[in-house]
C-alpha cells in the first residue's frame, strides 16, 4: 500500500485533470468585527493548478487563504473544496482539512516532536495510516525535500531554511490534493530562500494544486499559472503571469509591481 | 597596518591556540567570589559568622542525642542537666507516627501498599522502565485500596469494572456519534457505580469469598494518612486541573462558565473552610442517604481545591503557546481532543512543570490541615503524644522529625522536577 502511496505521490500528473475544480470561492465576504476584510471573493481553482496571490500588507491575502481551510471562518458566500461545502459542521471541516496542506510563514513545527515524528503525527493519528507505514512516508517526503538526514533532530536544532522544507514535507505526508502557502520564504535570509523556492518548485512540476501568497516574484513567473492581485480586502486583478507582469491593467497593479520589483 | 588607509586584508590566518589555564587556586577563587569589595567581604564575614555560630549552638543538643529512652523524665536523668535532644520519642512512637491506630498485626498491609506503590510510579515517573508496566499502574489505585482498607476483593474489582462498562459502552456507541458515546459511557458507569456494584461484589463474594480484616477510616492516620491524601490527591488533581483548565479556554460558553465559576469559587475560599463544610457540600450534590467516609470526604475536598490552582498554572502554559501551534495541528486536519493531546498539552505541561509541581508540595503539605476536623494525622499525633504523661513538655524533637519526613518527600518532588524538565528539554536555544 506504501509502494502505490509513494509512487503516485512522485509520478502524479494530476494536470490531465484540469477540468476538475478544487477550489471554488463565490461571493465570499468576512468581516473581522465592523471591519470588512475581504469583500465579494470570487475565485475558481482547477485541480493542477498553480496560483500566485500578492498585494499589500494588510490587503487580506493571509485571510484569504486561510479561510480554504477554515482557520478562519467565513460570514456570507461560498466555499467548496474539493466538493466539500465549508459550513459550521466539523465534519466537513476535518474532511477539508485532511485534504488540504498548508505552510505558514514561521514554519510552526512542533518544537517537542523530532522531525520524523512531526511528519508521521497526522498520518498515524488522522489518516491511521500504521506507524511503520508512516515512517517509510516521512521518510520518502524527507528525502523529497531533501534532508532525510535530519530526520531524528528537534526543528530548534535546524536552520530555517530546513525548518520550512520539513513543514513542506510534514503537510505532504497528509497526501493533501491541495496546498496552501502564506508566505512561506517571508521569514528566511536570503540564501535559505532558494532551497525552500526550488522544493516548491519541484512540487508544482509534480501537479500539485498550489495556492501561494508570496512576493516572490521569480517564483510567480517560473510556476504560475495565474497570478492574483489583491488590494483593500478585493482581488484586483487576475492574470497569466507573463501578461500580469508586463501589462498590468489596473493602476494599482502598476503601483505595487513599481514598489516591490524596483521599476 | 596603516590606519589611514581604509583597505586592509589579512595575508595570514590564525589558528586555533588553547584556551589558557584557569589563573590561581583557592586564593584568587575567595578572592573573587567571597571578597570582591568591602561590601562583599562584609557579607562573607557576616554569613559565616551566623552560620557558626548556629552550629555551635545546636553541636551540644544534637550531639546530647538520646535515643534510649522511654519518657522524658528518663531522658532528662540521663542527660544529668545537660542540654540534648530526646529522640527517645521517635523511636518509642515510631509506628504510631507512621500508622497511626492502624492494628500493629496488620502493619504489613500499609508497607506492602507503600512498596507497590514505588512499583507503581516507576513506570509513570521514569522512561527506562518499560510502558506495559503501567498496566500494574492502573489497577494499583483498587489494590491499595483493599490493602488498606481490607474487606472483600470483590468491591474494588466492582467498581473497576464500572469503567469497562464504559469502555464497552464508547466502543459500541462511537460509530455512531462521539456526543453519544461519551454520554452512554458516562451515564453507564455512573449506574453502575450507584446500583450495580454492591450487588455485584455481594453475589461474587458468595461464590468466592476473598477478603482481609476491615480497618475502618478513624483508625488510619500518621504518614500514612498524609500519604494517602497526597497521592490522591496529586494524582486525581493532575487530569481535573488539566480539564479545567481547556474548559476555561473553551469557545463553549457553558463549559467556560462552568469551569470559571468552580475555579474562582474554590480559589477564593480557604482550604480548611472547605474541609469543615466538606459533609455539607456534598451533600448537596450527592444522591440523599450516602453515608460518606471521613478520609473519602478530605481527599475530594482536597483534589478539587489543588485542581483549581492547577488549573490556573495550566492556563498559563497554555497562554504562552504560539497561536502557530494550534494552526499547524488544526491545519493537519487534527481534530480539537488530538490536538490537544499530541501538540498542545504537551508543551503547555511542559512550561508549566515548575507551577505544577509547587501546587503538588503545597497540597502534600496542606494535608496537615485534616488534623482540624479530627483526622489523626502526624501534626494530631505529636499534639496526642505530648499530651501523654510520658511524653508531656517534648517539643522540638517531634517537630523537627514531622517536618524533616515533609522535606525529604517535597525535596524529592522538586529534584523530580528538575531531572523531568531536563529530560523534556527539546527546544535547544
Ligand atoms: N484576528 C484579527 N482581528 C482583527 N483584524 C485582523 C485580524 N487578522 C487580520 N486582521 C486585519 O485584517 C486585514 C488583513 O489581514 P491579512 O493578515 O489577511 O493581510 P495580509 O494581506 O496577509 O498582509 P501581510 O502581507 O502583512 O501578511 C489587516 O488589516 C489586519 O489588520
Ligand atoms: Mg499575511
Amino acid at each position: 500500500m506504501t509502494k502505490t502511496l509513494m509512487s503516485q505521490a512522485s509520478s502524479q500528473n494530476y494536470r490531465f485533470m484540469l477540468q476538475d475544480v478544487a477550489v471554488e470561492i463565490t461571493g465570499m465576504n468576512k468581516w473581522y468585527g465592523e471591519f470588512h476584510v475581504l469583500r465579494d471573493i470570487n475565485l475558481k481553482v482547477r485541480r493542477g493548478e498553480r496560483i500566485v496571490i500578492c498585494g499589500p500588507s494588510g490587503s487580506g491575502k493571509s485571510t484569504m487563504i486561510r479561510c480554504i481551510n477554515r482557520l478562519e471562518e467565513h460570514q456570507s458566500g461560498k466555499i467548496v473544496v474539493d466538493g466539500i461545502e465549508l459550513t459550521s459542521d466539523l465534519k466537513k471541516i476535518d474532511e477539508v482539512r485532511r485534504e488540504v496542506g498548508m505552510v505558514f510563514q514561521h514554519f510552526n513545527l512542533f518544537p517537542h516532536l523530532t522531525i520524523l515524528q512531526n511528519c508521521m503525527l497526522a498520518p498515524v493519528w488522522v489518516r491511521k495510516v500504521p506507524e511503520k507505514q508512516a515512517r517509510e512516508l516521512a521518510m520518502h517526503f524527507l528525502e523529497k525535500v531533501k534532508i532525510p538526514d535530519q530526520a531524528q533532530k528537534y526543528p530548534g536544532q535546524l536552520s530555517g531554511g530546513q525548518q520550512q522544507r520539513v513543514a513542506i514535507a510534514r503537510s505532504l505526508c497528509m497526501k493533501p490534493k491541495i496546498m496552501l502557502f502564506d508566505e512561506p520564504t517571508s521569514a528566511l535570509d536570503p540564501e535559505m530562500i532558494k532551497e525552500v523556492l526550488d522544493t516548491m518548485i519541484a512540487l508544482a512540476e509534480d501537479g500539485m494544486t498550489m495556492l501561494c501568497v508570496t512576493h516572490e516574484m521569480g517564483f510567480a513567473q517560473a510556476v504560475a499559472d495565474r497570478v492574483i492581485f489583491m488590494d483593500q480586502g478585493q482581488i484586483v486583478e487576475q492574470n497569466e503571469p507573463k501578461a500580469f507582469f508586463s501589462a498590468p491593467a489596473s493602476e494599482r497593479t502598476r503601483k505595487f509591481l513599481g514598489q516591490i520589483l524596483g521599476r | 597596518m596603516n590606519i589611514h588607509n581604509a583597505s586592509w586584508v589579512r595575508q595570514d590566518i590564525i589558528a586555533a591556540s588553547p584556551r589558557p589555564a584557569a589563573q590561581g587556586g583557592v586564593a584568587e577563587w575567595a578572592r573573587k567570589n567571597l571578597f570582591n569589595g568591602w561590601l562583599s567581604t562584609l557579607l562573607t564575614v557576616a554569613s559565616v559568622t551566623i552560620v557558626v555560630w548556629m552550629a555551635m549552638a545546636l553541636a551540644p543538643w544534637l550531639s546530647n542525642s538520646i535515643w534510649r529512652a522511654n519518657s522524658l523524665a528518663e531522658c532528662r536523668q540521663i542527660l544529668d542537666g545537660a542540654s540534648g535532644a530526646c529522640w527517645g520519642v521517635i523511636r518509642d512512637r515510631w509506628p504510631q507516627l507512621l500508622f497511626g491506630f492502624y492494628p500493629p498485626h496488620l502493619y504489613w498491609r500499609p508497607v506492602l501498599t507503600f512498596a507497590l506503590l514505588i512499583a507503581a510510579l516507576a513506570p509513570i515517573l521514569f522512561r527506562a522502565i518499560p510502558q506495559r508496566a503501567l498496566w500494574f499502574s492502573a489497577v494499583y489505585p483498587g489494590f491499595a485500596y483493599w490493602l488498606i482498607w481490607g474487606g472483600s476483593l470483590w468491591f474494588p474489582v466492582a467498581v473497576y469494572c464500572g469503567v469497562v462498562v464504559a469502555a464497552g459502552l464508547l466502543y459500541l456507541t462511537a460509530r455512531v456519534s462521539r456526543g453519544l458515546a461519551v454520554a452512554s459511557a458516562t451515564v453507564g458507569a455512573a449506574l453502575w457505580w450507584t446500583y450495580a456494584v454492591q450487588l455485584v461484589s455481594a453475589l461474587a463474594d458468595d461464590v468466592l469469598p476473598i477478603a482481609l480484616t476491615p480497618v475502618a477510616s478513624r483508625e488510619i492516620g500518621g504518614f500514612l494518612l498524609s500519604i494517602i491524601i497526597g497521592v490522591t490527591g496529586i494524582a486525581l488533581s493532575l487530569p481535573l486541573g488539566i480539564l479545567l483548565a481547556l474548559g476555561r479556554r473553551s469557545s463553549l460558553p457553558l463549559i467556560h462558565l462552568l469551569s470559571v465559576t468552580f475555579i474562582e469559587f474554590i480559589r477564593g475560599v480557604p482550604l480548611i473552610t472547605l474541609l469543615f463544610t466538606a459533609s455539607l457540600l456534598l451533600n448537596y450534590f450527592l444522591p440523599p442517604g450516602t453515608n460518606f467516609d471521613l478520609i473519602l470526604r478530605v481527599v475530594i475536598m482536597v483534589t478539587l481545591f489543588a485542581s483549581a490552582y492547577m488549573a490556573e498554572v495550566i492556563r498559563g502554559g497554555l497562554a504562552a503557546l504560539p497561536r502557530g501551534q494550534y494552526e499547524a495541528a488544526e491545519a493537519l486536519g487534527l481534530d480539537y481532543w488530538k490536538a490537544q493531546r499530541l501538540v498542545i498539552l504537551p508543551q503547555a505541561l511542559k512550561i508549566s512543570i515548575p507551577g505544577i509541581v509547587n501546587s503538588f508540595i503545597g497540597l502534600f503539605k496542606d494535608t496537615t490541615l485534616v488534623m482540624f476536623i479530627g483526622l489523626l494525622d502526624p501534626i494530631a499525633l505529636a499534639a496526642a503524644i505530648r499530651a501523654n504523661t510520658d511524653w508531656q513538655g517534648i517539643y522540638w524533637e517531634l517537630f523537627i522529625f514531622i517536618g524533616a519526613v515533609f522535606f525529604v518527600f517535597c525535596f524529592g518532588m522538586s529534584r523530580y522536577s528538575i531531572h523531568l524538565e531536563r529530560r523534556l528539554k527539546t527546544d535547544h536555544r
